[in-house]
């Protein structure tokens, strides 16, 4: 079928449309949502700088390759409900994607408008189909024929296995999804915050999963509550393991256990999935003091400043490369900025010192400089002798990094792992044949889209293990 | 997954017995085992020690002391109404050794937590020794089940109403020394787990200590759990919750478990205003 040329005149020359924010005065005092997206002609506008490109290599660069060009040019028409029926070919999370997703990484930065201008925003467009749509949401719940096909187990219930989910129930298997935690999302629900991402949003998107049949168990853990090899026995014929990478690694420093010492895991479990910051409404409480180090650079490392300020504590971020070396998302670094997150570039927390009741109430640090790349190609930072120097501190988050959650594997030890990570063949499939793993098991700690991808990746294969595709796939091969 | 609950029994004072339907924890649990809980949808998540359970009735039991929020709002729970989650069998099971002669002691609701220990210690062949604790005669609990595996039971009270007068821990000095017993289990509150390593050290004694800090999701993912083992940052939900008692720093564990005694508080008190207690 010949592209019907736009009916529109493209206009890339035009400014990008920004964001609306919430005021940084008022975001310190709130967990309201940040970024207030589109309005409707803000979004037209955005749509129509969208060239329609002959080879629309947005669409190439987005794992998931939601069809951008096309639900674009359904917004520049005025047609809302139109693009998100385009997304959701691909996508059921265009609400969660449009929010967190590191698109500057993927489409947008392959967007040609990016070339000359600033490239077409995609990610906040996508948010604008998915937040019109919302109320329309309900109105499709229920109506989805129930899935009859072979059962499959997904363990874990992040990004990777929600996106499995949804291939795998619209070919019409049984799926059912198990998750360790008492809430639904993965690192979605525990760890980013909600005035980044709204829970109403991820409720409803994973609603829309229950709605087309997916069956979702909370409070179980696979490896403890039962075996890869129970559920095999239970009749599931093919198992994802999208566990996650959860275990969150330690400074190693002296101090490291006096009371006010977190993991960003803890920090952000106890604030977001348990409510803490609604304390003493809800029942579990925080301990944020007057000054508040968070250690590290990336996602986590913002949010946990950002709810700091929040809850009404100053905050320096302390990270041992430079503002470039920041692995965060532009958008969150620049906020957290805005918010008033004090940063200390090339510094590097070598001890904590409390008082009489265990307290933490001091960091000692010392000063870095980039020295050789390292195998990442990276500058690595080295300590500057006799640098050292020190802050206040009555509260520390250690943001620096996580590794796969080990539950599982330890109960399978037959499962080959690297380094704690999961090992995988090109269609997904790990060591024991129809369990297949993915999204930051496999890779260490990575991003939401990319978990996607690899969710994606897997559902494809479960399918074709189950359905024989792959057998005759390989019979032509050989 | 949501709970039922099957019976509940009053065992002393402020104890609580609660059965609870868990078909696929009562398969798969060994002693030494936790689960945890969320008794109401916005409750806080807290750790139990799985106490028992029935094969017929696919159900595991708790006992818990009600002594803050969650606890409270556990017990006040009724057969027929559910625990609105429950996870498990999280932990590591506690090591049992065979053919020995070995020490159970716990003081508190630590006395339901040992019944299982000292049951796997029965069967595995050992001569069980049980040392247990409580404030006075009304509050000892579960008598008759421990003295069911325990080759000798003695209890100690702090009140002298039954057994021996003092605590636990100088019942133990009164009855044993340096080679009494090659392996044992404490359970109990901190400064009585700490006062019973104490005590053993140098006695040629395996003495396994059941922790109880502070926990979150029980499952790895945050680190809340932390304690020192031998200079070893352990995550006790994991690792755990059974350590050396002879290399936990127990001081440190004392601390970090009162991190939030004062937000427990106004937290309790919130309720008290808006008249839920
Ligand atoms: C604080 C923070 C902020 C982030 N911000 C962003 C961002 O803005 N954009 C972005 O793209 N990426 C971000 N990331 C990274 C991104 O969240 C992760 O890469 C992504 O969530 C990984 O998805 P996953 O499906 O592999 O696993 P996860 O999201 O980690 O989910 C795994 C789930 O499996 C469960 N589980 C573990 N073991 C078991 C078991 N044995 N049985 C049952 N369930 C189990 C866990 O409880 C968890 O819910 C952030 C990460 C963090 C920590
Ligand atoms: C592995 C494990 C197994 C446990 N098994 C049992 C059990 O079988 N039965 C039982 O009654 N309790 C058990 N506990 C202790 C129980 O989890 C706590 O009593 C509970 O978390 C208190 O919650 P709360 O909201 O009622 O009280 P809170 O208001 O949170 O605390 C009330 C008081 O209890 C203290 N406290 C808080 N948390 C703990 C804790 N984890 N351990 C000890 N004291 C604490 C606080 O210092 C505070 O002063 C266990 C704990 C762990 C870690
Ligand atoms: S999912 Fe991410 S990469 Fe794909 S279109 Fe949306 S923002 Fe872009
Ligand atoms: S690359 Fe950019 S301009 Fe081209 S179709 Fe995609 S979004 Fe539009
Ligand atoms: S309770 Fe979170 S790691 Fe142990």
């Amino acid at each position: 079928m010949p592209a019907s040329p736009p009916k529109y005149k493209p206009n890339p020359k035009a400014p990008r449309q920004p964001l609306p924010l919430l005021d940084p005065e008022r975001r310190r005092r709130t967990a309201d949502e940040v970024a207030l997206g589109y309005t409707a002609e803000q979004a037209q506008m955005e749509a129509q700088r969208c060239l329609q490109c002959q080879k629309p290599v947005c669409v190439e660069a987005c794992p998931l390759h939601i069809d951008i060009k096309r639900f674009i040019l359904r917004i520049a028409e005025g047609d809302f409900q139109g693009a998100h029926d385009v997304i959701s070919e691909q996508s059921p999370f265009p609400g969660v994607c449009g929010r967190v997703c590191q698109h500057e990484l993927f489409c947008e930065s392959a967007c040609v408008v990016g070339k000359k201008w600033d490239p077409v925003a995609i990610g906040s467009l996508e948010r604008f189909a998915a937040d019109h749509a919302r109320l329309r949401m309900k109105e499709l719940a229920g109506s989805y024929p129930k899935p009859t096909g072979r059962k499959v187990a997904l363990v874990g219930s992040g990004p990777a296995s929600l996106i499995a989910a949804y291939d795998l129930v619209r070919l019409n298997y049984r799926v059912t999804v198990f998750e360790a935690l008492h809430k639904l999302g993965g690192v979605m629900a525990y760890g980013i915050p909600n005035f980044r991402l709204p829970r109403e949003i991820l409720e409803e998107e994973i609603a829309r999963l229950q709605n087309m049949g997916v069956e979702f168990v909370p409070d179980f853990i696979v490896g403890k509550t039962a075996t890869l090899e129970d559920l095999f026995e239970e009749g599931y014929e093919a198992i994802f393991i999208g566990t996650g990478a959860g275990l969150p690694y330690l400074m190693g420093i002296p101090g490291e256990n006096l009371i006010g010492v977190y993991t960003a895991n803890e920090f952000l479990t106890r604030v977001n999935l348990m409510e803490a910051f609604k304390f003493p409404e809800s029942p579990t409480p925080v301990r944020v003091g007057r000054h508040t180090v968070v250690v590290g650079g990336g996602n986590s490392a913002m949010d946990a400043a950002r709810w700091a300020v929040r809850l009404g504590s100053e905050v320096t971020i302390l990270y041992r490369r430079g503002r470039a070396e920041l692995k965060a998302r532009l958008e969150e670094i620049e906020h957290a900025e805005e918010e008033g997150v004090r940063f200390e570039f090339l510094a590097a927390p070598v001890a904590l010192y409390g008082d009489d009741n265990g307290c933490v109430r001091e960091m000692e640090c010392i000063r870095m400089e980039l020295g050789e790349p390292d195998e990442s190609g990276r500058r690595a930072p080295v300590p500057v002798p006799g640098s050292e120097f020190r802050i206040p501190a009555d509260t520390v988050v250690a943001a620096i990094g996580q590794a796969p959650n080990p539950t599982l594997q330890k109960s399978t030890p037959q499962l080959v792992t690297k380094r704690g990570k999961i090992v995988i063949n090109d269609w997904g499939e790990t060591s024991i044949p129809n369990v297949f793993a993915g999204g930051d098991v496999v890779r260490g700690g990575s991003t939401v889209i990319l978990a996607m991808k690899d969710g994606r990746t897997a559902a494809r294969a479960i399918h074709e293990a189950l359905s024989g595709a792959r057998e005759s796939r390989e019979e032509v091969q050989a | 997954m949501s709970a039922l609950i099957l019976d509940k029994r009053q065992l002393a004072p402020e104890i609580t017995l609660l059965e609870v339907e868990a078909p696929r924890i009562q398969k798969r649990w060994r002693a030494g085992q936790f689960i945890i809980i969320r008794p109401l949808p916005h409750s806080e998540r807290i750790p139990l020690t799985i106490v028992d359970s029935s094969a017929e009735r696919g159900s595991i039991t708790m006992v818990i002391q009600a002594v803050g929020k969650t606890t409270r709002e556990a017990v006040a729970l009724e057969p027929g109404e559910s625990i609105c989650d429950l996870v498990g069998p999280l932990g590591e099971p506690a090591e049992i050794c065979t053919g020995e002669r070995v020490l159970c002691m716990a003081g508190g609701v630590g006395v339901a937590e040992l019944l299982p220990v000292a049951r796997a210690y029965k069967e595995a062949g050992n001569t069980v020794v049980a040392l247990c604790g409580a404030r006075s005669d009304a509050y000892r609990i579960l008598d008759r089940e421990l003295r069911e595996c325990a080759d000798e039971l003695h209890w100690a009270t702090d009140d002298g109403s039954y057994g021996f007068h003092g605590n636990v821990v100088q019942l133990l000095l009164s009855l044993a020394g340096p080679g009494s017993f090659a392996e044992g289990h404490v359970i109990g509150p901190i400064p009585m787990m700490k006062a019973a390593a104490e005590a053993t050290r140098g006695w040629g004694l395996k003495l396994h200590a059941s922790l109880n800090p502070i926990m979150i999701d029980g499952t790895g993912m945050c680190g809340g759990c932390r304690v020192t083992v031998g200079g070893q940052v352990r995550f006790a939900c994991v690792d755990g919750p059974c350590f050396d008692a002879h290399e936990v720093d127990f001081d440190e564990m004392t601390r970090r478990n009162r991190a939030y005694r004062d937000m427990e508080l106004e937290a309790l008190k919130h309720d008290c205003r808006l008249g839920l207690h």
